[in-house]
């Protein structure tokens, strides 16, 4: 060797380009201090926020799972909502067997019952998407239109065959003794269940951001995303990758179901399709595929709905409509478009 | 004159052909065929889902866009008129400026989601109109100084198409000839017309510029046709059409509510009619909305009858339980979309070879 080997140059971004790519980082700070101006009151604001933040956090739990089937495999599930609403049903029976366990104070049986419950959702509905994506989404591949229809196909079927195990009526979840109340900060009164939705959603938005950046799992869902083609002609099997996502993806939709349902405190079977509508709406903000860009959407939703519904309770219906089609006017592929050779 | 009147565009199959006419004959002497209140609430509801479904195929069918905000313009046309009738009181003028004004600002409001979003992908289209129209339908139940919120909004309609009204005392065939029956045959031949003027759209030069756009946009697009301008013609047509079927609604029933025009359950409705009746023909409309309202009225009766036939089996009796016709309605969608990718006028019209 004769150490003129050719070094890979990385181009460097110019620093304003960089700054541009950043911005809608900026969004979510920027939105929180016109929140504060618009309201006035700390105290008020502070609970608003954290409610935003963790309504924002639960809608991207829901959503994540579904951006990242986009991105990767080009399919759009009508039918995650389904998949919420399973989750949150499981999630009920479990906390119904555990009952001695969540009414009892001890904060350590709350959290393993909570934590069972959301492992079985998780397990139930990841299954149930690979059931889902083995016979209903496999023959419609790349068929956008038939995609569609299909799985808001299975929605229906989904959301019947609750009606069926768990009967028509909306049921009740109550949240175990150590998450109900509220904690008090000054004149801010918070509640601890917030808390948790925060926090369960930003260990998993740092999870998947890890997993995506820095795993081989990661670099080959992203290579998918990229050049689904090439990926498979390197060798590796695309389609066990597409289904171990769906799965993913689902589970991650059982996880919210549980979480959005402990927040609720009452479960029904369309739940899922309305809490579809906010996560469309976070996805579509966030740029169809990107986990960055469905965070911050989420976050700005959260915190949008939860201000306008404090300031003025009619404009908090259409408010995150507004801002979906502000930002779709500002970038039309959404904040973090993703790139796609296909 | 028949096919000038069809535009051309005959139903090519003779069983097809059957079946039309025995449904064009049942609707049209429905309420001496079939006397009882419900079988004629049933043909009423017929007509204007044929109307409905046909003007949502023009968009799913016929340019291959995928929309969910069509019982939007649906439930525009339907509170148009419900609030020119219960703002002004019982009066032709009332009614036809009330539909005009529901179908205009349908239209507007297709022109600005038109021009909005059809340039994007089909699945970002289809998110963005079923945000649009959740927001709607939501906005529409909590304005209830407007329009009455999830009660809805109860008016009279002009006398002369009400039961009181009386246009022979003699009953023909059985059948009081009464101001409800005028308003059947309103609804009626208004959806014939309607559907009438809808075979002529997708078969003139325009309708087969669509079919392009939707086969294959990148070429249309080539050849030199302006896209956009044509799917979001389609979108403002299709949604003009939805609002007078909402306008006939709202005549016929003498109520609007959210539930009975804005609900996703309608919209899920009028995609199963039009994907089982057959996308991209017209007919298919006809089929579908026919064998779906007939489906959602008589065969609860059925299940009914046989989930107490399995009361003993403890998991069928609640699979066939009548709240749960949806679930097979649902199964037999997903199985259509793979098998029958063309509906039952599709297969009826490759039948003939």
């Amino acid at each position: 060797m004769n150490g003129t080997a050719i070094k890979p140059r990385i181009e460097r971004i110019p620093l304003k380009e960089q700054f541009f790519q950043k911005l809608p980082v900026l969004l979510v700070p920027l939105l929180a201090v016109v929140g504060l101006v618009a309201i006035g009151d700390p105290a008020s604001w502070l609970t608003l926020t954290v409610a935003g933040l963790a309504m924002g956090m639960m809608v991207f739990i829901m959503a994540s799972g579904l951006t990242v089937v986009f991105g990767l495999m080009d399919v759009i599930n009508f039918g995650h909502g389904a998949f919420v609403a399973v989750g949150a049903f499981v999630g009920f029976t479990v906390l119904a067997w555990l009952a001695g366990w969540t009414a009892s104070p001890s904060v350590m049986l709350n959290l393993a019952a909570v934590l069972i419950a959301i492992l079985a959702a998780m397990v139930v509905t990841g299954l149930l998407g690979i059931a889902f994506e083995r016979v209903i989404v496999m023959p419609v591949y790349g068929e956008h239109l038939k995609q569609i229809l299909v799985t808001m196909g299975g929605l229906i079927v989904a959301q019947q065959m609750i009606y069926v195990v768990w009967g028509p009526d909306e049921l009740h979840l109550s949240r175990p003794e150590a998450f109900q109340g509220a904690l008090v900060i000054g004149e801010a009164a918070i509640e601890k269940y917030r808390l948790v939705a925060v926090g369960v959603g930003l260990a998993l938005f740092l999870a998947m951001r890890h997993v995506l950046k820095y795993t081989k799992v990661g670099l080959l869902v992203r290579a998918g995303v990229e050049n689904g083609e090439m990926v498979e002609a390197l060798g590796y099997r695309i389609r066990r990758l597409f289904l171990i996502v769906f799965m993913t993806g689902s589970a991650l939709a059982g996880l919210g179901g549980v979480m959005w349902g402990l927040y609720q405190e009452t479960i029904t079977a369309h739940m899922g399709s309305d809490i579809m509508v906010p996560v469309f709406i976070v996805v579509i903000i966030g740029g169809l595929g990107s986990v960055e860009g469905c965070f911050i959407g989420a976050m700005l939703v959260g915190l949008l709905a939860n201000y306008t519904a404090f300031l003025a309770p009619k404009v908090a219906l259409v408010s995150t409509i507004a801002l979906m089609v502000v930002i779709l006017m500002w970038r039309p592929q959404g904040l973090y478009p993703v790139v796609k050779a296909k | 004159m028949l096919t000038r009147l069809l535009s051309g565009d005959t139903p090519r199959s003779s069983l097809l052909t059957a079946l039309l006419l025995i449904i064009l004959i049942s609707l049209a002497f429905a309420p001496f065929l079939f006397p009882g209140t419900k079988s004629v609430e049933t043909a009423a509801r017929i007509c204007i889902f044929i109307v409905l479904v046909a003007s949502y195929d023009l968009l799913l069918g016929y340019t291959g866009i995928v929309s969910f905000a069509h019982t939007m313009f649906f439930g525009i046309g339907a509170y148009g008129t419900a609030l020119a009738l219960s703002t002004t009181g019982p009066g032709y003028g009332a009614l036809i400026w009330g539909m005009a004004a529901g179908a205009g600002v349908a239209a507007l409001f297709a022109l600005a989601i038109g021009l909005f979003s059809l340039r994007v992908k089909a699945i970002f289209f289809a998110m963005v109109t079923l945000a649009v129209a959740s927001a709607f339908a939501v906005l529409v139940s909590q304005l209830s100084w407007l329009t009455g919120g999830e009660d809805g909004l109860n008016y009279k309609i002009p006398r002369e198409l009400t039961p009181a009204f009386k246009l022979i005392d003699e009953k023909i065939f059985d059948v009081r000839i009464n101001g409800k029956l005028l308003a059947y045959y309103l609804v009626f031949f208004v959806s014939v017309m309607l559907f009438l003027v809808m075979l002529r759209i997708v078969n003139s030069p325009f309708g087969r510029t669509l079919k392009a756009v939707r086969d294959n946009a990148f070429r249309a697009e080539a050849i030199g046709y302006r896209v956009v301008w044509y799917r979001t013609t389609a979108t403002v047509l299709s949604a003009v059409m939805a609002a007078l079927a909402g306008s006939l609604l709202a005549i016929w029933l003498r109520y609007t509510g959210p539930a009975t025009t804005l609900s996703l359950e309608i919209m899920i409705d009028i995609l199963l009619m039009v994907v089982i009746g057959g996308m991209g023909t017209l007919y298919g409309a006809v089929l579908g909305a026919t064998l779906f309202i007939l489906a959602q009225t008589y065969l609860q009766d059925l299940m009914g009858a046989a989930s107490e036939a399995t009361s003993a089996v403890p998991l069928v009796s609640m699979l066939v339980a009548p709240e749960r016709w949806l679930l097979w309605l649902g199964i037999l969608f997903i199985l259509s979309v793979y098998f029958f990718p063309t509906g039952i006028v599709g297969r009826l019209r490759a039948g003939r070879g």
